[in-house]
């Protein structure tokens, strides 16, 4: 037993310290305070395995909130009380998430937020409702995670059905809006339950809004080679390409159509895409990426409290993806509930998140309301890679830019 | 299915297949003479596109430059790991170095991992977008590179093998080691050599592949997977077996995606390695045991 609690010591402070190396934000006395008695939280994200890289952005932005939090004076309805991050690996799997779980239960935290994928998250809400334990899943797009009717977990964000719909919604009025210019389809999706989902999806809503199915094209992950499918598309000549995929497939696909010189007529549309609001995508690869839609998670880039910690992260050396600002917002959401809660007992802050109406944050959603556990206010944004920098184009409310739709001649 | 796709696509395969049977040359080197299989070798393949990554972003040197530092290093490398790591741990035990080469898989990727992050990196380099029109298809000039340097290795070391004293040494050893200590070989020396020389075609590989693919600590594995079925396809410890082995599995590959869909495409290498394995058990050029 000590082997264990000293190997999690050790992950956590090198984890820790690795964090303050690349942040430059957090002070080295705060890993000593780690046996205060604040109020301990668990961070739960896959740093390692498949999902490693995603997992450690959301780490990043999670401990980015408790920095924040701490500097600011901890919870101040419990005398200044400071969060005690814990963190915990997922490892890229149900199993390790689990695992963590049940480690971070014995190590008394208050609630626990992350998680990540859809799988995972499945999985770590199910084991933490067995504690009573409060859970804010920071990303997991799966439906199912807030409808078995568990009343530890709690999603910020928006879920798969709420994406999917508005970007088909905004897909059909982009397209009406420039007088609809495009009428053929072409998906490629990855063959897991996202991708294939998703185009299960819009197989059956596209046709209803208007447009022509050409064809749907499955790939696994990992795709080495894209070529065969870009064959396809060029044979095909759709106006619109969809791809649904990971972040590499994402970009070998979009650099693979570049490099064979085939451009729809229209536009290439994502939903949830892989590389497609990427900051990395735009300054790794600024041709192949131009004019590239989205309908993804997305921040309110007319906050100013957005744009700072934008500012703060990218000067760390890192990029602002959405598994940072989604973790970040989570763990400001839970901060704000055990303030109103005045305690770290699990039960009273599972009843504040419930009733949370958690304002000024920097995600463009409605106002916050928890029905079963979900953020009915959650919303995704489209988003348009234009010269090098994202804007969003939808919802209008927030937008920063109008759509470039069709796209221009080559 | 229109000739405008089907001809690309063989083409594709084959430019895909070459990169496949470098990759296979190394394991099936070390195969044909040390009778381990080096599960090291994902590991190693990811490290050296770590390697020409980092020489390309802190040096500027482009791969195809710095293949020709690389490939003696890790040749160094190779021959040191055999030398010192692989081989003294063994206790001359085949099983040994099963696991100790799966045990230094896990060591380098985890190492990758904690020092470079999971994040996925990329090169850009001028001609990385170049294309050649070659029969109603547009092929990648890297691509087209890595054909003929994957060719050109295969021959070389083909020509190693058959023609110079190491050569006959590694051969030696393979046939009959005690034979060959008894001649005056020096056995270890040899072995060493040979897993460089394997270390060396994963450099190779990496510096042709990194300027249109990417890396990331878990890149290799996917690569590895293939290679190990080019070996048992093309014969194990056969470099014209891995060469032509190579070539068949990547236009198989690309064949199926295109006919059964990608999620399917890899159904026509495993089919095919099946039906190997059931009929002609030694590969299509390994000797028959």
């Amino acid at each position: 037993m000590s082997i264990l609690i000293d190997r999690r010591k050790f992950l956590q402070t090198s984890a820790l310290t690795a964090a303050a190396a690349a942040s430059g934000t957090m002070a080295a006395p705060s890993i000593l305070r780690a046996q205060s008695a604040g109020v301990k939280i668990g961070l739960l994200a896959p740093v390692s395995g498949a999902l490693a890289y995603s997992g450690q952005q959301g780490r990043l932005g999670a401990q980015l909130a408790v920095d924040e939090i701490n500097a600011a004076g901890g919870i101040k309805s419990m005398n200044g009380a400071k969060l005690d991050p814990v963190l915990g690996d997922a490892q890229s799997t149900p199993d390790g998430g689990n695992a963590e779980v049940e480690k971070m239960n014995s190590a008394g935290v208050s609630a626990i937020v992350g998680g990540f994928a859809s799988g995972i998250c499945l999985a770590t809400t199910q084991t933490a409702a067995r504690y009573d334990l409060p859970y804010i899943v920071d990303v997991g797009v799966t439906d199912s995670i807030v409808t078995r009717g568990l009343k530890n977990t709690f999603r910020f964000g928006p879920g798969f059905g709420v994406i999917t719909k508005a970007a088909i919604e905004n897909l059909i009025t982009i397209n009406n809006n420039a007088n609809k210019p495009a009428k053929t389809v072409m998906i490629v999706h990855e063959d897991s339950a996202f991708g294939a989902g998703l185009a299960k999806l819009l197989n059956t809503a596209l046709p209803a809004g208007g447009f022509e199915i050409l064809d749907t094209i499955a790939h696994p992950t990992p795709t080495r080679d894209f070529n065969n499918v870009v064959l396809k598309i060029k044979a095909a000549n759709p106006d619109i390409v969809i791809p649904a995929n990971y972040y590499n497939e994402y970009v070998l696909l979009a650099r693979t159509m570049q490099q064979q010189k085939v451009r729809p007529k229209a536009a290439i549309y994502s939903v949830l895409g892989g590389a497609a609001s990427s900051y990395k995508f735009v300054k790794e690869f600024n041709e192949a990426a131009q004019y590239i839609m989205d309908c993804n998670h997305w921040f309110d880039p007319r906050n100013a409290k957005a744009l700072e910690l934008k500012k703060k992260v990218e000067a760390a050396g890192q990029f602002f993806t959405y598994e940072v600002y989604l973790n970040y917002s989570c763990v400001l959401l839970l901060a704000d509930a055990i303030e109103r809660a005045k305690s770290a007992d699990r039960a009273a802050i599972t009843a504040a998140l419930a009733s949370s109406t958690f304002a000024n944050h920097i995600m463009p959603y409605g106002p916050t309301k928890f029905v079963d556990g979900q953020n009915t206010g959650a919303a995704p944004a489209n988003t348009q890679i234009i010269g090098n920098d994202i804007q969003v184009i939808l919802p209008e409310a927030f937008a920063s830019a109008k759509p470039v739709f069709p796209l221009p001649p080559a | 299915m229109h000739l405008t796709i089907l001809i690309p696509a063989i083409l594709n395969g084959l430019l895909t297949g070459a990169v496949y049977a470098l990759i296979a040359l190394g394991l099936t080197l070390v195969y044909g003479v040390l009778h381990i299989i080096n599960f090291a070798h994902g590991a190693m393949l990811t490290a050296a596109l770590f390697a020409a990554f980092f020489m390309h972003k802190l040096l500027g040197l482009d791969p195809y430059i710095a293949v020709f530092i690389l490939s003696p290093a890790f040749f160094a490398l190779g021959y040191a790991l055999q030398r010192f790591v692989i081989g003294p741990a063994a206790h001359g035990s085949d099983s040994n170095i099963l696991l100790v080469t799966l045990g230094l898989s896990v060591v380098i990727e985890n190492a990758m991992l904690h020092f470079f992050r999971a994040d996925t990196r990329t090169i850009d380099v001028p001609y990385g977008f170049s294309v050649v029109p070659v029969a109603g298809a547009y092929l990648s000039v890297p691509r087209l590179v890595g054909f003929g340097v994957a060719v050109l290795v295969a021959v070389l070391l083909w020509a190693l093998l058959t023609r110079s004293d190491t050569g006959k040494a590694i051969r030696a050893v393979a046939k009959e080691k005690l034979g060959a200590e008894l001649s005056g070989i020096d056995v270890s020396h040899i072995y060493a050599v040979t897993f460089g020389l394997g270390a060396a075609c994963v450099a190779i590989a990496a510096c042709l592949l990194i300027p249109t693919y990417y890396v990331n600590p878990h890149v290799g594995t996917g690569f590895v997977l293939v290679a190990f079925t080019i070996v048992v396809l093309g014969g194990m410890g056969s470099i014209p077996g891995a060469l032509i082995g190579g070539l068949f599995v990547g236009v198989v590959e690309s064949l199926c995606g295109l006919y059964l869909g990608e999620s399917l495409g890899q159904i026509g290498i495993f089919l095919m390695f099946i039906l190997v394995l059931l009929f002609r058990p030694s590969g299509l050029m390994g000797e028959r045991a």
